[in-house]
């Protein structure tokens, strides 16, 4: 039984130091056999293309990974931003903060673990 | 070379000619039948007299975007701006400067005598530099026009998209006029404020009010559910009129399953089951 994984993702992070992130969360979530992973952007204030396509490749790469991944805590300029860019990042959950994500997380689960007890 | 005949006989017969002139406006539209009171018409044709003589001394050439008219265009489009505010037309504006002509050539004339090669140049030169200036407070008073229209335009945008709280957790975004891009990103920029400030999970947008929907109209439309999404919000999109129903379905339109309601009552029920709450009659 894994555990949740929070990620931080701070402003200003550069392309090497993103690029990083992606290396050590893949291997964060497999060796801690992670069930979930939240990914908390709250501190970013804007984005251009780059984080945009990072932030969207973790959130892909942690579902292949097998760890429901959430996006938690956007500002409105960096929705607008991405939206404008073209990235609407389809297939990646959402929620308004930390909080709600947790919540959302645990029902996501929560269904995954019903159908594994009906097997 | 400068030719300094015009600004001499200015100096010399300015009077006369400043009072030649008023009588002129008076009788004329520039007067604007009391819109202007006459001390002030006074005040500006002398200000206007004194302006160019120090400006017509010096300049070389009627070409007013010399610096030594600099004085005399900024005093131009100050006019300007007074006049639009006082309700003249343009062309009533631009006539406080032809006018000035009838009395300036009068003393051009006088003082050129029997030298009709010089009068001619004088005329010339009186003219063309008129004709500029007049043009140029024209100019002006399209400019302040514009200013006007780009203001109101922006209140307009302002007062026309209010977020209104509907549930705890339930926002709507009744949506009245044509939806372009300038209006799309003034919605997204409020709705997603007000979703972070008061931490709601639906949004509905209300086209009741929107009078057609194309595909653009569509993807302006979608740009805001997506960015409400990415925040983690969910968006209904309601009044949805059979109009719009058919001209989505004939442009085939994709609305990206988004959940679409006929009328507002609709949408609220299903956002208050959404988020947990049930109607009991």
């Amino acid at each position: 039984m894994g555990e949740f994984l929070l990620v931080t993702i701070q402003i200003d992070m550069h392309d090497q130091m993103a690029l990083k992130l992606q290396d050590d969360l893949s291997n964060a979530i497999v060796k801690n056999a992670s069930r979930g992973v939240l990914i908390d952007i709250s501190s970013l204030e804007m984005v251009d293309s780059f984080i945009g396509r990072m932030v969207a490749d973790i959130s892909s790469m942690g579902k292949l990974l097998g760890a429901e991944t959430i996006l938690v805590g956007m500002q409105p300029a960096v929705a607008i931003t991405l939206v404008e860019l073209g990235l609407s990042l389809p297939g990646v959950a959402t929620a308004l903060n930390v909080e709600r994500g947790m919540a959302l997380l645990r029902r996501k689960i929560d269904a995954d673990g019903a159908d594994d007890v009906l097997r | 070379m400068a030719d300094a005949t015009m600004s001499n006989v200015l100096k010399k017969s300015g009077k006369e000619i400043q009072a030649s002139w008023a009588r002129d406006l008076a009788g004329s539209q520039s007067s604007g039948n009391g819109r202007i009171s006459a001390a002030e018409l006074d005040q500006q044709a002398a200000e206007f007299i004194n302006l160019l003589t120090v400006a017509s001394e010096h300049a070389k050439a009627s070409d007013i975007s010399a610096p030594e008219f600099k004085p005399i265009r900024e005093f131009l489009e100050g006019i300007s701006r007074s006049r639009v505010q006082q309700g003249f037309s343009s062309d009533e504006t631009a006539s406080f400067i032809f006018s000035l002509k009838k009395p300036l050539f009068a003393a051009l004339r006088a003082d050129a005598g029997k030298d009709a090669d010089a009068l001619a140049d004088q005329l010339w030169r009186a003219t063309e530099l008129l004709d500029a200036l007049g043009l140029h407070t024209v100019k002006a008073y399209q400019r302040s026009r514009e200013e006007v229209i780009n203001r109101q335009q922006r209140e307009m945008l302002e007062l026309s998209t209010p977020v209104v709280k509907l549930w705890d957790g339930i926002l709507a975004l009744p949506m009245i006029g044509t939806l372009d891009s300038a209006r799309t990103q003034v919605v997204m920029e409020n709705l997603l404020q007000k979703v972070v400030e008061t931490g709601a999970q639906i949004a509905i947008l209300d086209i009741t009010g929107v009078p057609t929907v194309d595909t653009l109209v569509a993807q302006h439309l979608l740009k805001t559910v997506t960015a409400l999404r990415l925040m983690g919000a969910e968006c209904i999109i309601s009044g949805v009129r059979p109009q719009i129903a058919q001209t989505i379905v004939h442009l085939g339109v994709d609305l990206q399953g988004v959940t679409t309601k006929a009328n507002l009552a609709d949408a609220l029920a299903l956002a208050l089951k959404r988020t947990g709450n049930s109607l009991r009659q």
